[in-house]
């Protein structure tokens, strides 16, 4: 029997795709200028469903693609040219929530904001909130580690994640980590989280919840340019207050927000949004601190949500910001650089200058406390060599970053976009190590092939490309 | 028994290309797991010191995985920040290296997280004297595979580090302590379960067997004074508070309780786990973090329980074969094991 056989023998119909309409969805994530056709779509709805199509795969050397809901902005989930998408959005079934222990246990399929809806009856909820939280699932929040508006006070996914079920590309299921927020021997679970599905595919997760706080206060500043604002932020670090969250976004990406959702945003340059969260009465306390250090970064305007409604009127325009800024261009590039903090004035200037010289425009809204930009390269796709541009002057962009010692993605992962950049952040030798270690557990190389390592699969010896 | 020294990423190399078998020790304060085996060489990372980055309004430093935490501490605390998982034994030696391959953390991990989730990077040696590096130093980062998690709790099996990056976070302005005692250890575990599921953001929840709960709080003081009334409203009771609790959390963090036993271990706990832990023939011990981390003095026949339990432990002092129970999973571990260390150059596997 042939491998679509096989797999059609493993699956009741309806649950394995071949047909051209239904592969459609499929061929691309939310980097849609990418596209590949698969030669199948899987849509399991049990573990062990999972774990035979990855034997299968294996037996008949098909490379296969793990997918969640699609939302990868690096072309994470783009298939892999005849071979198999496994989709697990059917596998959304939070397996058991034990508040006591403050853990989850959810299927791979299950969306990020789903956890902390079960989890809120009983005032805990799940920290890492992606933007694409009410769609994205947990299994590729695990894929890519991750992360938000919290990351600095948080962490990304890996610190949230405490035991995988994992299928190894060759077809085995290990266990890692385990249910204490501690363990003994090397914590594989986390290094599993970020892999990008190059190592197996997540079966089952276990994830820690927190105590949700108790009070926030949110603040939001106006300011006369980029580089106060960000000059803002170091000031608030340096008085010693750790926010849950602070974002920046520029006159571009306020203007987008406000034409979307008309948030009531002041009129400015930058905008500062800074959040405190802990028990009341230390909020209380911060606040005041707050107050005092953004009255003396020069702030044009100061608003403080008096009211939780008030709080996500603040947050609506922010998180509106991306797929606000469509209104204004055809065309976008999401960018997703790291910096290190000082020198995020640095980098603004710097992108300011390359969107001059490419003559394209860039809006800037990012988490300013972790150093995580997001400039959004605007475009248009209808017009000749545009998109080239675009692509050429977000890599610029990436180079800027690394030269800034800072890294090629905070959350969006490498994918097939920036794997072609790795080079630029990682040594020859760092690279080869990888290689061997996706070498070791994939021999055949099949689980998301040709993602983040720029020379996997290309030569006859993985590495030749870097000699 | 081979001894070698090496102070600087070259001397690394050097050791690992020379002997088939290798041991490496930063201060030696987990003596289980860095005294040499037979027909290990011992590499003694002791001069590999120094930090090599610190930018405190960046929140990140980076410093060679021999030197000691204590030297990173007092650096750390002139710029008024700490190493918020508060590593065990800093006053017996431990090293930044020896603590990511021992994978410890303290009683302050319970506010923001294990020493897991403040690793930002590594550049090791590998099992053929190769440097790899991973991770990166900025708070953020999500570039390439993340090997810096996978040194964590490695006992240095897959290489030697030789660098390390951490995120830090500005120490509380005041702390503040609260013990209070239970009748029974049933009514201190309730006490305890409740308050983790609250939002109190304690920097630390231990469980002192037979029935005390002791609590740190920090923060502004201002806000201490009304957080600490709120616990014992919460509780019940009054209990006793510390205002001077330094010196008592660090004897805590030092694992100074342990100090008669012959046996040090380390047990990922959970609070529901408690009472059967409990039930076991174990020394002086303590439940940190809310219950999920127990630290616990034993002789052999401790050990002995919870080897025959099968509940996985890290031996840190004293006689044992294996100090890790149970090993890594093989077919995750082994080809990783492989792909860095194909000689076996190293401890485990
Ligand atoms: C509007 C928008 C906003 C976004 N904002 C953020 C943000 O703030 N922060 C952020 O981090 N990301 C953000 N993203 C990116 C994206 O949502 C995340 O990367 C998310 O984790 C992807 O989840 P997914 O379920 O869509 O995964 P997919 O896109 O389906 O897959 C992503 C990767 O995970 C792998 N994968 C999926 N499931 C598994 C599994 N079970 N086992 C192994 N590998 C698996 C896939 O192979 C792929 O490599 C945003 C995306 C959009 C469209």
């Amino acid at each position: 029997m042939g491998f679509l056989e096989e797999l059609k023998a493993l699956f009741p119909p309806g649950r394995v795709l071949t047909r051209e309409a239904e592969l459609a969805p499929y061929e691309s994530d939310a980097l849609t200028a990418y596209r590949k056709r698969p030669l199948a779509v899987v849509l399991p709805e049990r573990k062990a469903e999972v774990v035979e199509a990855v034997r299968l795969c294996h037996r008949h050397g098909v490379p296969f693609v793990a997918r969640g809901s699609g939302t990868s902005l690096s072309g994470g989930s783009l298939p892999v040219e005849g071979g198999l998408v496994i989709a697990l959005n059917r596998m959304n079934r939070i397996l058991r929530l034990d508040p006591k222990a403050r853990i989850a246990v959810v299927e791979p399929g299950v969306v990020n904001l789903e956890v902390s809806r079960a989890a809120a009856p009983y005032g805990l909820y799940y920290a890492p909130d992606p933007s694409s939280q009410p769609i994205s699932t947990i299994g590729g929040n695990v894929a890519f580690n991750s992360g938000g508006a919290h990351c600095l006070k948080y962490g990304m996914t890996a610190g949230h994640v405490l035991a995988l079920e994992v299928v190894t590309p060759e077809g085995e299921v290990v266990r890692l980590g385990g249910e204490s927020l501690e363990g003994v021997g090397p914590d594989l679970a986390g290094f599993f989280v970020g892999t990008e599905g190059l190592l197996g595919v997540a079966l089952e997760i276990t994830l820690r919840l927190l105590p949700k706080p108790e009070a926030y206060h949110t603040l939001l500043a106006a300011y006369g340019s980029l580089e106060a604002a960000g000059n803002a932020v170091s000031q608030v670090i340096q008085s010693g207050l750790l926010p849950g969250a602070m974002e920046i976004m520029d006159r571009l990406a306020i203007e987008a927000a406000e034409a979307a959702v008309k948030a009531g945003y002041p009129q400015a340059e930058a905008l500062l949004i800074v959040e405190l969260e802990g028990p009341k009465e230390e909020v209380e306390e911060e606040a005041k601190l707050l107050a005092q250090v953004i009255q003396e970064s020069g702030a044009t305007e100061v608003r403080i949500a008096q009211s939780e409604a008030e709080r996500q009127a603040i947050w609506k325009g922010r998180k509106a910001a991306f797929s606000a800024v469509g209104r204004l261009s055809p065309d976008y590039i999401v960018q997703d650089g790291v910096v290190p903090r000082s020198r995020l004035g640095e980098a603004l200037k710097e992108i300011g200058r390359l969107s001059q010289e490419y003559g394209l425009r860039v809006a800037n809204v990012f988490h300013a406390g972790d150093g995580n930009l997001h400039p959004l390269v605007l475009y248009d796709g209808k017009k000749p060599g545009e998109l080239e541009r675009a692509e050429e002057l977000a890599g610029e962009i990436l180079k800027l970053c690394v030269r800034l010692g800072g890294s090629l993605t905070g959350e969006h992962g490498i994918g097939v976009e920036k794997k072609g950049y790795m080079p630029e952040m990682f040594a020859t030798e760092d690279l080869l190590a990888m290689e061997r270690v996706k070498e070791a557990l994939d021999p055949k190389g099949l689980a998301n092939r040709g993602k983040v390592l720029p020379g996997y699969g290309q030569g006859p010896h993985p590495g030749e490309v870097y000699a | 028994m081979p001894e070698v020294r090496a102070s600087s990423l070259e001397e690394v190399q050097e050791a690992v290309r020379t002997y088939p078998r290798l041991r490496p020790k930063g201060g030696g304060s987990k003596p289980a797991l860095s005294t040499p085996k037979d027909g290990e060489a011992l590499l003694d990372l002791s001069g590999l010191r120094g930090i090599l980055e610190y930018a405190p309004e960046e929140f990140v430093f980076t410093a060679y995985a021999g030197t000691p935490l204590k030297e990173i501490e007092e650096t750390l605390r002139a710029h008024g920040q700490y190493l918020p998982f508060h590593p065990p034994l800093v006053e017996q030696g431990a090293t930044l290296g020896g603590t990511v391959a021992a994978g410890l953390s303290g009683p302050m991990r319970e506010r923001f997280g294990g020493l897991r989730d403040f690793i930002l990077g590594v550049r090791f040696v590998d099992g053929e004297g190769r440097v790899v590096r991973g991770g990166g130093k900025v708070v953020k980062n999500a570039a390439g595979f993340p090997f810096h998690r996978l040194m964590v709790g490695s006992l240095g099996a897959f290489g030697v580090m030789v660098e390390l990056s951490f995120k830090v976070f500005p120490y509380p302005r005041a702390t503040r302590s609260l013990r209070v005692g239970f009748a029974k250890t049933e009514e201190a575990l309730e006490a305890l379960e409740g308050l983790r599921t609250l939002p109190l953001d304690l920097l630390a929840l231990d469980l002192v067997p037979p029935a005390t709960l002791e609590i740190r709080l920090g923060g502004f003081p201002e806000s201490l004074e009304k957080r600490i009334q709120r616990l014992q409203d919460l509780l019940q009771r009054e209990g006793e508070v510390l205002l001077e609790d330094e010196a008592h959390w660090e004897g805590v963090r030092n694992l100074a309780f342990l100090k008669e036993s012959p046996i040090w271990v380390k047990v990922p706990s959970r609070p529901d786990l408690i009472p059967m832990l409990e039930g076991l023939p174990l020394g002086p011990r303590r439940y940190l973090a809310g219950g999920e981390l127990l630290y616990a003095g034993l002789d052999p026949e401790g050990l002995q329980a919870l080897r025959e339990r099968a509940i996985p432990h890290l031996v840190l002092r004293g006689k044992a074969d294996q100090p890790l129970h149970p090993p890594p999973p093989e077919a995750f571990f082994a080809p990783i094991k492989r792909a860095l260390d194909p000689r076996g150059r190293f401890p485990l596997g």
